[in-house]
């Protein structure tokens, strides 16, 4: 072989390269765009027409102006709709329902926290088996669990005749505000439990020990070494907690009776016997806000993938 | 702490067994034990309103899961493999039906379907009368999502030297899909479906405000009841109920026991993110 033959193959061979590289690659890059978007039309049509664009009427209600019949004006927009979030009457089921799901949040937390655990200090047999036992009332008709407690609860019924045959008088819890934060952390407790065992079973457990050869007491260890490395379990279940207690619907009609009236059922209201749309769009305006904020706040937080 | 674990287990399960035990009563009373009976049951099988919500409840379920595996399972391989345009509001747009409050998302498709219908009638040329079709189209549009995110997570798992390999052995795109795709992503593709069934067979909020005169699901109609007044017979509804969920949930441990080689730990069990998260997700909207 000559040297001349090889420099001719050598160059060749740049040439095949050099030829391919911009003009090929690029084509090659468009139509793996236009596959893609081909593979991702079907959805994102539906999801436009089904999704998006009810959104955006129920987004476009909340500035348009409610006619004597209880029908929707769209000439004339305003912010009539937000500035009636300032009554009185509003401010309280606001309120109210904030506190409830903050409530509802710290029960679960505190009651999850040691449960979460006691699930990374056991066997892996064991853990298997609390996982699968959290995960059935987790998976079980959300329906089904609060009707459960309206039938643990009634006047008379098994818990009542518990504690009054233990000498603790009869309980009559429900249609109370308990009843409502029992059910939401029954409910939502799952939740709470499982990111926060993701979180904890992530410590590496060389640290704990560090500090306990540092002389840190279990409580100190806790609060600087434990408590800081599970913040973002903490947080997830917090967020997959709170959110949606605060536009709970089904449980404070079936275990609160509609007796205290909450945000998701004063939206409901709103489109259905007050019929006020663009005041009940501008509420669910308002949670969708507190939602988004929540979840964002959760990805700025260390929040992983999404 | 392993008294507290008991505590929990205790709180999880005594409602449920109760339930269980009180659907046999004899007394009219919810609540009150009166000797052991199946009348509930009975009851139950011969009213046929209740019957026939299930029936709608399974037919939405059926075609809102074989729509929703079918497109979130191509979104999912677009957004995984490829780069294209409008592909990050894509995204979002997957995102927003799982994180949003389900009474939120009822009151939307309540108003869509009352005003921006004809629109809609005229796009498809078709007329939407409110009922089944309604239900299924709003179930279609949050199952989508949850498919999407579970198939997704299985696909950025899975190692696509594997799909370059085929096509380098001059396999088609296709049957790069088909024979070594598909088999990689399908417990997750199982997981999704069964995701979405749940979802679907689940959800009360916005099949009420979807639903029209006629047809109703198991679960609004059951809500409905509850609101009236009980009476013992829901016992027996949710005991069937409770029955199903179980089915689903030994089915999704199947699933998972397909899924998992490595790991020893189910993994339809939420990790601590909210895209690995389909489960949380899940209940947040049937939840509320």
């Amino acid at each position: 072989m000559s040297v001349s033959e090889i420099a001719t193959g050598d160059a060749d061979e740049q040439h095949t390269v050099a030829a391919a590289t911009p003009a090929f690659e690029a084509a090659a890059a468009r139509a793996a765009a236009r596959r893609g978007l081909f593979m991702a039309l079907p959805a994102y049509v539906y999801l436009v027409i089904f999704f998006a664009a009810p959104f955006a009427i129920v987004v476009i209600y909340s500035f348009a102006t409610r006619t004597r019949t209880g029908g929707i004006s769209l000439s004339g927009w305003n912010l009539d709709s937000y500035q009636r979030l300032g009554e009185q009457i509003v401010r309280d089921v606001l309120w109210r329902s904030l506190g409830l799901a903050i409530l509802t949040t710290l029960i679960c937390l505190l009651v999850a926290y040691p449960f979460a655990y006691y699930m990374t200090i056991v066997s892996t047999t064991a853990r298997n088996v609390m996982l699968v036992m959290v995960m059935i009332p987790f998976w079980t008709n959300f329906l089904v669990r609060n009707y459960a407690w309206r039938l643990l609860l009634s006047s008379g019924g098994p818990l009542s005749s518990v504690t009054e045959a233990i000498g603790l008088g009869e309980t009559d819890l429900l249609f109370t505000k308990t009843a409502v934060v029992i059910g939401l952390v029954y409910s939502f407790l799952p939740f709470m439990i499982l990111p926060l065992y993701a979180s904890i079973e992530r410590i590496d457990h060389s640290l704990i020990e560090a500090s306990r050869d540092l002389y840190a007491n279990g409580a100190q260890t806790f609060r600087r070494v434990v408590l800081p490395l599970s913040m973002p379990g903490v947080i997830a279940g917090s967020i997959l907690v709170f959110v949606p207690s605060l536009g709970a619907y089904v449980t404070p009609d079936i275990l609160g009776g509609g007796k205290e009236v909450l945000l998701g059922s004063y939206i409901v209201t709103q489109f259905g016997t007050a019929r006020n749309f663009p005041f009940g769009a501008s509420l669910s305006v308002v949670l969708m806000v507190v939602m988004l904020t929540a979840t964002v706040a959760y990805f700025r937080q260390g929040g992983r993938n999404l | 702490m392993g008294v507290h674990a008991g505590v929990v287990f205790a709180f999880f399960y005594a409602p449920i067994g109760i339930l269980i035990i009180f659907s046999f009563s004899g007394d009219r009373i919810v609540g009150q034990w009166g000797g052991f009976t199946l009348d509930w049951y009975r009851e139950f099988w011969n009213n046929d309103q209740l019957t026939n919500s299930i029936t709608v409840s399974l037919q939405v379920a059926l075609i809102a899961t074989v729509a929703s595996v079918v497109l979130g399972t191509l979104s999912a391989l677009a957004l995984e493999r490829f780069r294209f345009r409008g592909r990050r509001v894509f995204d979002a747009l997957l995102y927003l039906p799982i994180i949003i409050p389900d009474v939120t998302m009822g009151i939307m498709m309540l108003v869509f379907f009352a005003e921006g219908i004809d629109v809609v009638d005229s796009l498809l040329g078709i007329s939407l009368a409110k009922g089944i079709t309604t239900i299924t189209l709003s179930h279609i549009a949050f199952c989508i999502s949850f498919v999407s995110v579970v198939v997704r997570a299985r696909l950025s798992g899975m190692d696509s030297r594997l799909e370059e390999a085929a096509m380098d052995l001059y396999a088609t795109r296709w049957q790069t899909f088909r024979y070594v795709t598909l088999p990689q992503i399908l417990p997750g593709v199982a997981g999704g479906g069964l995701l979405a069934l749940t979802l679907s067979l689940d959800d009360v909020v916005i099949s009420q405000f979807t639903s029209g005169p006629g047809a109703t699901t198991l679960p609004v109609y059951v809500f409905s009841l509850i609101r009236k007044g009980v009476t013992p017979m829901i016992n027996s509804v949710s005991v069937v109920m409770f029955l199903a969920s179980l089915v689903l949930i030994a089915a999704m441990l199947g699933v998972d026991r397909l899924r998992s080689t490595g790991s020893n730990v189910p993994s339809a069990v939420p990790r601590g993110d909210l895209s690995a998260e389909p489960a949380v997700g899940g209940h947040e909207r049937g939840d509320t």
